[in-house]
């Protein structure tokens, strides 16, 4: 999979990517032509406002669409002709996901929800609580690993959704909106927290509205009606802890 | 992989769990069903058992050989010679014993009792399997001389003779006749004999009631015991063509006496057993039918209402087979413990029915294991369409689903 070449070439490439939604009359193109290189290691912020295809750009890179036309590589593989399960199996070893809405399972507890990628990978079970228990510890809940989402407040609640994402180490982490739910101090709060995990060496993909957000990361894509606008290169605001 | 299923089984049982009630009316039905089933085989067991041991108690390997009307007018009765013959001429033949019956009057302390009165001597008692649990059977002497004395049925003890009193020795009236009690006969409950109620008999030594009730020496019926290792229908063979010649019947006219075999009843009850364990399978095939519906719809219901957790796993990595899996389990355990109250109601229910009807309570383990194994079947019909519905889910879309 990484032959010699591949590790010069970027982590995420696409090549005239385009998105059709429905059929005939009421077709609608979400993208009409993406072209993206992310090189790995990027902390990448995706703006652009709401149907500017920044959504569906992130469901293509997050593996769980494909393209309608073009070509998406992830680590030099072409993923827009991976079979559905092929697809899973891609996300499971490499990607990580962190929703507006947390998504953690109800009623079930932190430590569990952040053990359930690695349930899926077969890892044993002494392993897979340690595991759990390391990412609970890189997002600083170790002492609420035994409570369940009701009981987590929502800054809480997208820390355990982080470490899930984390706990497989994947190569990417997949951000949408994260802060969407949060108020001020809890937002600053997760981008200091993947502004560290960046400097570790995951790759973030972020997907915002909101500018201060989007200050953190390294580049700034911008979205407007299916196509990319404009690339910045950009100044991450720092971070103290890590000064 | 192990892991992996124990986590699935252990979050099956968590989801029942969480949905205690709904999850116990979606599995009534198969717990009515399997509880159906299994009662009803039980049961059926039981009072197979008990008939075939009162036909048993008829005395096994055993015909009755009776007069009936043929081309004639009258029954012609049988004699003694023709009962010789039979154990003599017929291999096979263990023992051939007449009898004679007729209803009298029994009086003791005062007290009439309606009964009947059997002449029958001891080789009749041997065939039949009638023991004498109290007291002795009759002598040589008093058969060969046709002697008063009488062995009683229980419920005669019960009616007329002085409850914790021995009644051997006591003298009993039978009609005008009036014979000493030398034993008394086993109880057999209703239909235990040939003749109506053995237990409610006087049984007294043939010659004295051919003499003395009858005033004849006819047979009104016999019995005859075979060895088991000759075929039954060898033996009746024998014993119709022998009874024809010594009766004189030929060529095509009707035979004027029946013989009832013991082992015919016993294939005819099994058939009547059999047809009733039909009809209650396919009543109890509809019930679990319904009740699978019941589980594919809560299971469709269940997916809907999880179809966020489905894009989670989804999103995380989980193969498709591995959701479908996940709630497939689900089904079958569900299934399965609906499955295993059903088998505890019915050793409830057909051990409180058994004991009920009194009829032996007979612990069936096939039945409880093929049950057991098709509720799990169940399971697994009735849980894939829903679960492959799961597996098939969208990831974005169900992460969106509220």
């Amino acid at each position: 999979m990484t032959g010699p070449k591949a590790a010069d070439a970027p982590l995420i490439a696409l090549e005239g990517i385009t998105k059709t939604f429905g059929e005939g009359a009421a077709a609608f193109q979400a993208l009409k032509g993406v072209d993206l290189a992310i090189a790995r290691g990027d902390f990448v912020a995706v703006m652009g406002p709401s149907g500017s295809g920044k959504s569906t750009t992130m469901n293509i890179l997050g593996c769980l669409d494909v393209p309608t036309s073009g070509i998406f590589r992830f680590r030099g593989v072409e993923v827009q002709a991976l079979e559905r399960d092929q697809r899973s199996l891609l996300r499971r070893r490499y990607l990580g996901f962190v929703f507006q809405g947390f998504n953690l399972l109800a009623r079930t507890s932190a430590v569990e929800n952040v053990e359930l990628p690695l349930l899926y990978r077969g890892t044993r079970k002494a392993e897979r609580r340690a595991a759990a228990l390391r990412a609970l510890d890189q997002v600083g809940l170790v002492p609420w690993a035994d409570h369940t989402p009701a009981e987590l407040s929502g800054g809480q609640q997208q820390r355990v959704a982080i470490a899930r994402a984390l706990v497989t180490q994947p190569d990417v982490l997949l951000a949408d909106e994260p802060t969407g739910n949060l108020d001020t101090e809890r937002s600053i709060e997760i981008m200091e927290l993947l502004t560290r995990l960046n400097r570790e060496g995951i790759t973030i993909l972020l997907v915002t509205h909101e500018s201060e957000m989007a200050a953190y990361a390294r580049t700034i894509i911008h979205f407007r009606d299916g196509l990319v606008e404009r690339i910045d290169r950009n100044t991450p605001t720092p971070v103290e802890a890590l000064a | 992989m192990f892991g992996m299923f124990g986590s699935t089984l252990l979050l099956a049982f968590r989801e029942i769990r969480r949905h205690l009630l709904r999850s116990f009316l979606t599995t009534l039905g198969i717990i009515i069903g399997v509880a159906a089933v299994i009662t009803m085989v039980t049961l059926g067991n039981g009072v197979t058992a008990s008939v075939k041991d009162q036909i048993s108690s008829l005395g096994s390997n055993v015909f009755i050989v009776f007069p009936v009307k043929g081309d004639r007018d009258a029954p012609r009765p049988f004699k003694q010679a023709d009962i010789d013959a039979v154990a003599r001429q017929i291999a096979g033949v263990v023992e051939a014993a007449g009898s004679v019956t007729t209803s009298a009057t029994a009086l003791h302390n005062g007290q009439d009792w309606a009964t009947s009165v059997q002449g029958a001597n001891n080789d009749y008692l041997r065939a039949q399997s009638i023991e004498v649990t109290a007291g002795r059977n009759f002598t040589a002497e008093e058969m060969a001389g046709g002697q008063d004395v009488c062995l009683i049925g229980t419920k005669i003890v019960a009616a007329i003779f002085v409850a914790g009193v021995s009644p051997l020795g006591a003298e009993m009236r039978v009609n005008q006749i009036s014979c000493t009690v030398v034993g008394v006969l086993e109880e057999r409950g209703e239909g235990g004999g040939p003749n109506s109620d053995q237990d409610n008999t006087v049984m007294m030594p043939l010659k004295t009631v051919q003499r003395r009730f009858l005033g004849s020496d006819d047979m009104q019926l016999f019995v005859v015991k075979y060895n088991a290792s000759y075929s039954s229908t060898s033996i009746q063979d024998a014993l119709v063509s022998l009874l024809r010649e010594r009766r004189l019947l030929q060529g095509d006219a009707n035979n004027d006496f029946n013989v009832i075999d013991t082992a015919q009843v016993n294939q005819a009850l099994g058939a009547a057993t059999g047809a009733l364990t039909a009809m209650v399978a396919v009543i109890a095939g509809i019930s679990l039918l319904v009740g699978g519906i019941g589980i594919m719809s809560i299971m469709l219901v269940s997916v809907t209402e999880r179809t966020r957790e489905i894009g989670i796993r989804l999103a995380i990595g989980a193969l498709a087979r591995e959701v479908r899996m996940q709630f497939l389990t689900e089904a079958v355990v569900l299934c399965c413990l609906g499955g295993l109250i059903g088998i505890g109601l019915a050793l409830l229910l057909s051990w409180g029915l058994a004991t009920a009807i009194e009829v032996p309570f007979l612990f069936d383990p096939a039945i409880n294991v093929l049950s057991f194994v098709f509720s799990a079947v169940m399971g697994i019909a009735f849980g894939y369409y829903p679960a492959s519905r799961a597996s098939r889910l969208d990831p974005i879309d169900a992460l969106r689903h509220e």
